[in-house]
């Protein structure tokens, strides 16, 4: 029998991801754009993984479109959420998980899953910057030290500069003057990672913290964070290279139960 | 005479004939040199109703300003004039009103008088006095103390006994009416019929699927506001609730589409964005089935001890844990799939406990929660983004635990 594939789109307030896969189990292509919703990032990343694969749009099954531009996507056959996707994405890369912290460029979410792997409840930060991607970038701007190398930073730091404010205006400003204060940078990053971790554990407290503790979306990539979060929360946090890749596996996944239902004629 | 049927009279027509009557009445009772007061909605209506004293309810104006687009323009008149953006926007609406005097959203009397009850939130004392203040006019306080037992006690009662009197008294020197004791009663039976009317038409909400669209209750509410003390209103919920038993006998309801799923919603409605907040719901299948509004204008008392009982029982005036069986009731009597609760930025005092209400919903109802940003009234404090995600990822949820079953 043929292969099946189907293709989940997460498109994300500062990047794009896009994943192919086979029968609901099989990475056939991924790829990341660092453009997100209201760019034409979702498109050239369609097109890079379908090039990957030479197939055309037509031979993909069902497509499903999640992240914060979702509804944009006009292709998509149905749109999710990213808690589902991510859900769903995340238990596929690391099996059976029962929490998610998902911290992407606006938004930070803690994501509660059942023995089965479903969804049974999530929290979000409420609307403001702290404890998200954004927040960090504005941070990586003060100290002209790219976010890719945060992480780096983090572990050579020999001590913690306190960052108290969570408010990305106030705490850019406490950041200048630390470093007006002469301050060193690897240690301000640590600040700035405890910082978040304070802030995302908080909220994670709020539905539980029960292992497995797996971490998706951009900001896991930043070992900085990861490392902040393990000591705040007391737990192992699973990160995989594909981590960021959640969402769009999850949104691919979802995409191969519906086309099995649309066959079956639901 | 063409033979053209007449149109039965529908509840929704009655309903907002009372509120465009209320506010033309207290304009022609301020046209007829009477003295009109601005008054807080859930400060004893039974007292003026009573004395025939007209007063109209600043936070149903501001909802009403709110809802028609007026709200920023409003909250940075009063951020102009030094207030701060923190504060709740229908004070600040309210305020702006005061010195602007004009709202082509909705227009009311300039007050020769307030009337001011905590009972909802202490943010009202300071937004009252100040109007008092600027306007050089006298202010009428009941002081309604948060109550951090279950029931009010036998104190509390007679405290707001004394006040009530004292009421009375200040309304009988401002404006030269006089008290009946008679036609009190008659108020508090008809206050009492209103009451009832309102909790059985909006507990109609239970049967499946629910005879209403949930978001009608968010409109209906300005009659339980303004005009409880009126037989009217007492007649208009009745036919509600007969329309509403018809909808159910016919399988109809006013939510138009299947009702896929039922939800507790926690909060006041986001008048700027209703129609998004409604959409995105009935786009779903999401029906708003539990709501704390409905309990909160039901007084029900049988005497005037109870009705002191009643005034210190309103949603933001009671303890916790009675707040949290009241969700909890509204949960189960209504049999929600789901809450969605919002946090309003304006409104501390129902927003500063919805975190541990969250917690003790989930754990111990066992249903899926979302949580969303959101204002009652200043436009700038909602992102449909987020609140789309956060209704989505619940509809997730909820489908997934249908499926499951
Ligand atoms: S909305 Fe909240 S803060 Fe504003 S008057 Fe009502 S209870 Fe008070």
């Amino acid at each position: 029998m043929d292969k099946v594939y189907t293709l989940g789109i997460d498109i994300g307030s500062t990047s794009s991801k896009c994943a192919i896969i086979s029968d609901g189990v099989n990475i056939e292509s991924t790829h990341i754009i660092y453009k997100g919703a209201g760019t034409d990032g979702m498109d050239i990343v369609v097109k890079e993984a379908l090039e990957d694969l030479n197939m055309e749009p037509s031979d993909i099954k069902a497509i499903i479109s999640t992240g914060y531009g979702r509804k944009s996507f006009e292709a998509a056959d149905k749109t999710m959420s990213e808690l589902s996707c991510h859900a769903k994405g995340a238990s596929f890369i690391f099996g059976p998980i029962k929490t998610i912290i998902d911290i992407g460029g606006q938004d930070a979410k803690v994501i509660r899953l059942d023995d089965n792997g479903q969804m049974q409840n999530f929290v979000m930060n409420d609307k403001c910057a702290a404890g998200t991607g954004r927040f960090l970038e504005v941070m990586s701007n003060v100290l002209h030290v790219s976010l890719d190398d945060f992480g780096k930073y983090d572990e050579e730091a020999e001590d913690k500069a306190p960052i108290s404010s969570t408010c990305a205006v106030f705490a850019e400003s406490e950041v200048i003057s630390q470093l007006a204060r002469g301050q060193d940078v690897r240690s301000i990053i640590k600040g700035i990672h405890q910082s978040v971790a304070t802030r995302v554990a908080g909220q994670a407290k709020r539905i539980g913290v029960t292992p497995k503790v797996a971490m998706t979306g951009g900001v896991s990539r930043n070992m900085g964070i990861v490392r902040a979060l393990e000591r705040e929360l007391d737990v192992d946090i699973a990160v995989s290279d594909n981590s960021q890749l959640a969402g769009a596996f999850g949104a691919a996944i979802f995409a191969y139960e519906y086309y099995l239902k649309s066959m079956k004629g639901d | 005479m063409s033979n053209v049927e007449a149109k039965p009279v529908r509840a929704k027509d009655l309903l907002g004939a009372i509120v465009a009557n209320h506010y033309q009445s207290a304009w022609d009772a301020k046209n007829a040199g009477e003295k009109v007061g601005w008054c807080a909605s859930n400060f004893p209506q039974e007292i003026f109703e009573t004395m025939d004293i007209k007063v109209v309810y600043p936070e149903n104006q501001a909802a009403a300003i709110a809802a028609k687009g007026g709200g920023e323009r409003m909250c940075n008149t009063a951020e102009n004039n030094g207030y701060s953006n923190d504060i709740c926007a229908y004070a600040r609406i309210s305020l702006a009103y005061m010195d602007v005097k004009d709202a082509p959203e909705l227009n009311m009397p300039q007050p020769d008088f307030v009337l001011c009850c905590n009972n909802i939130c202490n943010c009202m004392i300071k937004w009252y006095e100040n109007i008092a203040k600027e306007l050089d006019i006298p202010m009428i306080l009941i002081d309604v103390p948060y109550n951090n037992d279950y029931e009010a006690e036998e104190d509390r009662i007679a405290y707001l006994k004394g006040q009530f009197d004292y009421a009375i008294k200040q309304l009988e020197e401002i404006t030269g009416k006089k008290w009946d004791e008679k036609r009190f009663e008659e108020v508090m039976e008809i206050s009492q019929r209103t009451g009832r009317a309102w909790l059985e038409a909006t507990g109609m909400s239970k049967y499946e699927p629910s005879p209403f669209n949930g978001f009608d209750v968010f409109n209906h509410m300005a009659v339980a506001v303004c005009a409880r003390g009126k037989k009217e209103s007492a007649e208009a919920f009745e036919l509600l609730i007969e329309e509403f038993k018809q909808n159910i006998a016919e399988g109809k309801s006013t939510f138009r589409g299947e009702e896929k799923f039922r939800i507790l919603f926690e909060g006041i409605a986001c008048w700027p964005h209703l129609r998004h907040t409604f959409t995105e719901l009935k786009e779903a299948g999401v029906n708003v089935v539990g709501t704390v509004y409905a309990d909160a204008f039901g007084y029900i008392y049988g005497n005037t001890n109870e009705l002191m009982q009643a005034y210190c029982s309103t949603p933001n005036a009671i303890s916790f844990e009675r707040a949290v069986d009241m969700r909890l009731k509204a949960i189960r009597e209504t049999n929600c799939d789901g809450a969605l609760i919002h946090i309003n930025r304006s409104c501390k005092q129902w927003s500063g406990i919805m975190y541990e209400m969250e917690r003790e919903i989930r754990e111990k109802t066992g249903i899926p929660t979302a949580i969303f940003d959101g204002d009652q009234a200043d436009p700038r404090n909602f992102s449909e983004a987020q609140y789309d995600t956060r209704v989505q990822g619940l509809v997730e949820v909820m489908t997934a635990n249908k499926e499951a079953k």
